[in-house]
């Protein structure tokens, strides 16, 4: 499948996510379960990426590779203060979404973290925020939720210690790490 | 002002060794401890005189006389001549003795006079084993700060901090430490290779509660500071955080994310049941006491950017405390619960601000970056906290005026999270003499 398509096709999930999610919420009229044809449309996008089954592992089994063959990057970062996934990250995430969907036993942990400004607890706060982010769009894209399981680490485990704006951006971010 | 740089001589091993004052306050007062006479098998320890010195300086008030410029070194009273110490414009003088006695215990005498009326306002002894050398110093400071002052004495308390080492590397190290609170003495309470964050003590000092990340995810561990106790309280899915002890030690304030998203928590330490004090989707954290334990107050971005908030534990009534500035967090109240200590963030540097809550004064205390985790001396007078020197974070201290401050360097690795304990137990008695 073509990368633009199956980017579309994500954002296609991701969309019907939320309506259903919103459906959830308000569930008590039976009307608005009518898009039950999303909930069709989830699963064959899954379905027809198993039978693709070009994204993996590399030999080590903990390096996720896309269709390509090429590792597909971890880390994410965020802007200070805040939580918000950055949208050139969904081509990435889409494949992380399809290599556990297509592993059902797999599990990620997803990492939040902080840079060292601000206090401790709020930045152990703010890094569970991060890794929600980053869960809320796998579980959108059709991940069970448990295989997911998050941790802060808030500003307790630097990438780069310095105290530098690059050393900062470094260090705002959530990594997804295989077991 | 008064600058000057005090070297401890002491023993290498100590991680907290050399105390910088940057800073005093403008007319300290004069005071000349002078050296003690020591008897022969103690004249390898370091002399009481130059800790009790060092301790009173610390504090920002006292202007110790060098003992290089003393004109005489009394050690009885008849050998007292107030006019060498009024030329030394001395308000106070202190003189002692040291000596060991057959048994291996040491008796410790000292002695307070008032230069201008030549009384003595204070005197007694210690009789010690010589492994409570250090305590009698700190000790006979906190009688002295106490007499001239009027404040009681905040030497003989402790620290707890979290010393880090290697960290991003395999090796990390993270060790909570115990010291005196000159950073002296430490000793390791608990070590991990893995993050242990926000320390605090029970209000007996027995007790501490931490958060250790020992199994791979936050727990909130409560831990014996004297005996071998130690257990994990909650390991909860998210975020155990912030525990806190009650002002009664009974309940532990503390944050849990559980329910998907950080709320404050008190434990019944009894029971061991939990009460939830906030409802909000927002961030709830960093919750602290008010002194008589009717509220908590604690960080929130219920607003949008993280402020300051107070709840009536009683009524769950919610107030909003501080306005200015878009972040403001860690709160701690002093101990007439009417100020507030906290991070505050100006011009994007993070500093120690306090505020005067009946009047809605702002005061930023320290001018350095990254200031964070302010902890109260338990006579309000000091608070300590973090700061970074050179990409490597420090423990220094601050008076509640802004006016006093000093730093201690450290000589092993990251140096964070500082805990003032409150008010100990005697460990040495004083006599009269």
């Amino acid at each position: 499948m073509h990368m633009q398509e199956k980017l579309k096709n994500l954002l296609g999930v991701l969309v019907s996510a939320v309506i259903i999610a919103g459906c959830a919420s308000t569930a008590t009229e039976p009307v608005e379960q009518q898009p039950a044809e999303d909930v069709v449309e989830v699963v064959e996008v899954v379905e027809v990426e198993v039978e693709e089954a070009v994204a993996g592992f590399a030999a080590d089994n903990r390096t996720p590779l896309d269709a390509a063959g090429n590792p597909v990057s971890r880390t994410f970062y965020f802007d200070f203060d805040q939580s918000v996934v950055s949208p050139a990250d969904f081509a990435a995430l889409e494949v992380h979404a399809q290599i556990l969907a297509a592993n059902p036993g797999r599990r990620v942990v997803i990492a939040g973290h902080c840079d060292q400004r601000g206090t401790r607890e709020y930045n152990l706060a703010l890094g569970e925020r991060r890794a929600q982010s980053i869960s809320a769009i796998l579980i959108a894209a059709g991940v069970n939720a448990r295989q997911i399981e998050e941790v802060s680490y808030g500003e307790e485990q630097l990438a780069d210690p310095a105290n530098t704006s690059r050393a900062w951006a470094l260090n705002r971010r959530a990594v997804v790490s295989y077991r | 002002m008064c600058l000057m740089a005090l070297v401890l001589a002491g023993p290498v091993q100590a991680d907290l060794d050399t105390i910088i004052i940057d800073q005093g306050v403008d007319n300290p007062i004069r005071i000349a401890v002078v050296p003690f006479a020591l008897s022969e098998d103690l004249a390898q320890q370091q002399n009481p005189a130059k800790l009790i010195g060092f301790d009173l300086a610390r504090s920002g008030q006292f202007d110790p006389v060098a003992s290089e410029n003393m004109l005489s070194y009394p050690s009885s009273r008849n050998e007292v001549f107030f006019r060498d110490w009024r030329i030394l414009q001395t308000a106070y003088l202190v003189i002692g003795s040291a000596n060991a006695d057959a048994q291996g215990r040491v008796q410790i005498r000292y002695q307070l006079f008032d230069v201008a009326t030549q009384a003595e306002l204070q005197t007694a002894n210690f009789s010690v084993s010589l492994d409570q050398w250090r305590d009698v110093g700190h000790k006979i400071a906190d009688l002295i700060y106490a007499e001239v002052t009027g404040v009681r004495g905040a030497f003989s308390t402790k620290i707890l901090y979290v010393l880090a080492e290697g960290t991003g590397t395999a090796q990390a190290r993270y060790r909570l430490q115990i010291a005196d609170v000159d950073g002296q003495r430490p000793r390791t309470l608990y070590s991990s290779s893995q993050p242990i964050l926000s320390a605090s003590w029970s209000p007996d000092g027995t007790r501490v509660a931490y958060v250790s990340f020992e199994t791979g995810r936050p727990s909130i561990i409560l831990q014996d500071v004297g005996g071998p106790n130690r257990e994990r309280l909650t390991n909860f899915r998210g975020i155990n955080g912030s525990p806190v002890f009650s002002p009664d030690g009974k309940q532990l304030a503390m944050v849990l994310s559980r329910s998907g998203d950080p709320e404050i928590f008190v434990m019944d330490l009894e029971t061991r049941k939990l009460r939830r004090i906030t409802r909000h989707p927002a961030i709830d954290t960093e919750p602290s006491w008010s002194p008589d334990g009717q509220y908590l107050i604690f960080t929130s971005d219920r607003g949008g950017r993280p402020q300051i908030y107070q709840v009536e534990l009683a009524t769950n009534f919610l107030e909003r405390l501080t306005f200015v500035g878009d972040y403001n967090a860690r709160a701690r109240l002093l101990p007439d619960g009417r100020h507030l200590v906290f991070v505050h963030r100006r011009n994007g540097v993070f500093h120690i601000a306090w505020q005067d809550l009946q009047e809605d004064r702002l005061l930023v205390l320290t001018q350095s970056q990254l200031d964070e985790s302010p902890s109260l001396a338990p006579n309000g007078a000091m608070l300590i906290y973090a700061t970074q020197d050179q990409d490597k974070g420090i423990l220094a201290a601050v008076s509640v005026d802004g006016r006093v401050k000093y730093r201690l360097p450290s000589s092993a690795g990251d140096v964070r999270e500082p805990a003032w304990s409150p008010f100990l137990p005697d460990v040495v008695m004083a006599m009269d003499p």
